[in-house]
């Protein structure tokens, strides 16, 4: 294997054991490719290149002796929403800067315990506020993937001699790279573009509203957010606590599920997580779902998708008709207010989980007249737009005299979602499928989204039920639009089912098969 | 429902951000923007329906109310931007 970086986990374990290669030389492999891609990408807002090394040498250590975990010697980018001890964490803010925990996250623990090597930390929006990975402090993550332009060539006839080709001339089409950035989609969008482009294994990822799958579809790569208490959520910078999960992007579904084993746990630190142990999620991949029941959700016809979205919709059915699913109308018929409903839920939890940041204990301090004046110069200065203009809603419908008209209406409405799914998951329906996002990635800048907050909301049209009902889903890879970029299919399944979600993304995947973008960085 | 400047300066308060006469007027038009948006939840007969307190049923966790760890004042203040002796130091509150 001449570029380690190509290896999936799974292939990367397998020679890892078998000594073929070691842990340290995949780690300088990964070390290099970011050291050249980083620049253009950026996808790492830190590289930590010694401990990385450090870590390679200790499982080269243990798979010597052959004592090597799940992940042992396996190179993992990290959102920068981890709590990583004496590492750079700071949710991509100004409000955080030179933050260094004394501690560190349950789930980044738990890959380490299992092995894994730390390469850095990954970019993603401000406070995983952002569909796009524009709010990032340390600027906008590039989508690996470049949407290609189709040619028309007139070739002349040419003659070449010494057993070269004959051309006979005419009109011959051509593709050729569009040089218009993309955004990676967010706000793990620093995940999706590192494993994307080769930069890391696998990156854990965190989604609120859709912050795994969004970008896993924008870049042609697999994200799961588990169901909601599966993963800790002990020392991951708090957004929306009812709504915030931790899960991984991977290259491809088995992947995902290798990485999910080792970040899942069952946590005393966390209230939310809950007690049932972790199942081998690698084992259900491969078999059948013959008999399987399958929702296709009207609501999520939307006005206005490309009918490209619809297509892809309909491979994805035929597909899993094809592997002997039985497909089944249903109607989740509060879908339309899940959006609404979570910008009131995810803001009114952002203003009070975000009112630490005060210039007292951590990050970045500007003195004022007063402590009032200093708290307001603070959070003025440290905030980017999205994050204050989130904080702002959150505090105006909590604020006396409109918390029932809007938080308690909100909570209400969530209610409503959750019971549509589990009407449908009583009536016998094992998982449901729906498009992951309803458009291919966009531009960098794009200025009707800049316009319009609410415009870039509806990114999450299709994922933000999910999380606002607390079940499992995931995004994986289908197809390439005309201009040739990934588009997603979303599973989602019952509370703690992520096992038929990965079954059946299984399925998808076969069909579909795996996306890599063209190299231009 | 929408908010005026005067609302939105007031809101701004309360969230301790410093707001310029620029910044709330443009935040004056986006967070109407926001609150249109959310407007439609009203449509939703929700009679009868419980808010929702907690999206997986489970019962809270609980310890022991014990001192299970301490002694980390050092840790808890290093990333402080001024401390003395183990005390976060802040402007002047008491007269």
């Amino acid at each position: 294997m001449s570029d380690l970086t190509q290896l999936t986990i799974s292939q990367a374990r397998t020679k890892l054991r078998g000594k073929e290669i070691t842990a340290t030389e995949i780690t300088e492999a990964y070390l290099s490719a970011i050291d050249r891609a980083n620049p253009a990408l950026n996808a790492y807002v830190a590289v930590t290149g010694d401990k990385a090394r450090d870590m390679a040498k200790a499982s080269d250590a243990r798979l010597v002796k052959g004592e090597g975990g799940a992940l042992e010697g396996i190179p993992l980018g990290i959102k920068d929403l981890f709590g990583t001890e004496g590492v750079h964490t700071q949710a991509c803010s100004h409000v955080l800067d030179g933050f260094k925990p004394r501690y560190e996250s349950t789930v980044t623990s738990n890959l380490w315990a299992d092995g894994a090597v730390m390469l850095g930390k990954l970019n993603m929006d401000e406070f995983a506020m952002g569909s796009s990975n524009e709010t990032s402090y340390y600027g906008p993550v590039i989508n690996p993937w470049r949407r290609s332009r189709v040619d028309t060539v007139v070739m002349p006839t040419t003659h070449q001699g010494d057993g070269g080709f004959v051309s006979s001339g005419g009109i011959r089409t051509a593709r050729s790279l569009d040089n218009a950035q993309l955004v990676p989609g967010g706000s793990s969008g620093g995940s999706a573009t590192a494993v994307s482009a080769f930069l890391c294994a696998g990156a854990t990822a965190t989604d609120t509203g859709g912050s795994i799958r969004q970008p896993a579809a924008f870049t042609g790569t697999v994200g799961i957010k588990p169901t909601y208490g599966r993963c800790s959520r002990w020392g991951i910078v708090a957004f929306a606590s009812s709504l915030d999960q931790a899960g991984p992007i991977a290259r491809d579904v088995r992947d995902a599920a290798i990485l999910l084993k080792s970040m899942a746990s069952v946590d005393p630190k966390d209230t939310t997580s809950v007690d049932r142990p972790v199942p081998d999620y690698e084992a259900v991949i491969g078999k059948p779902i013959k008999g399987m029941k399958v929702g296709i959700p009207r609501e999520y016809r939307v006005d206005g998708m490309p009918e490209e979205i619809e297509a892809l919709w309909q491979k994805g059915i035929a597909w899993l008709k094809d592997a002997g699913a039985e497909i089944v109308d249903i109607s989740l018929p509060h879908t339309k207010y899940a959006l609404p409903a979570y910008y009131i839920v995810a803001p009114a939890e952002a203003s009070s989980n975000l009112a630490r940041y005060d210039g007292v204990r951590y990050g970045l301090r500007v003195p004022g007249k007063d402590i009032v004046d200093m708290y307001e110069k603070t959070r003025a200065a440290g905030f980017g737009r999205e994050v204050k203009r989130r904080i702002m809603i959150g505090t105006y419908v909590l604020s006396a005299g409109y918390y029932d008209a809007y938080y308690l209406q909100a909570q209400k409405v969530r209610n409503l979602i959750k019971r549509d799914f589990e009407t449908v998951f009583a009536s016998g329906v094992d998982v449901i499928l729906t498009p992951a996002t309803p458009s291919a990635a966009f531009g960098v800048a794009d200025e009707d989204m800049a316009a319009d907050p609410v415009k870039m909301y509806l990114n999450d049209i299709f994922t933000v039920t999910v999380n606002m009902a607390g079940l499992p889903g995931i995004a994986v890879p289908a197809g390439l639009d005309a201009k040739g970029l990934p588009l997603g299919l979303q599973l989602i399944g019952r509370p703690f089912d992520e096992e038929t979600l990965f079954q059946t993304a299984a399925v998808i995947e076969q069909a579909a098969g795996t996306f890599q973008p063209e190299k231009w960085w | 429902m929408s908010v005026d400047l005067q609302t939105v300066k007031r809101v701004a308060h309360l969230a301790r951000i410093a707001v310029s006469e620029e910044d709330a007027e443009r935040m004056t038009g986006e967070l109407n923007a926001i609150l249109g948006f959310v407007e439609q939840l009203n449509e939703v007969d929700v009679s009868g329906v419980e808010p929702m307190t907690s999206v997986t049923p489970m019962e809270m966790k609980k310890r022991r109310d014990v001192v299970t760890e301490g002694g980390k004042a050092a840790d808890i203040v290093a990333n402080a931007p001024a401390t003395e002796e183990n005390f976060f130091l802040v402007p002047k509150v008491v007269e």
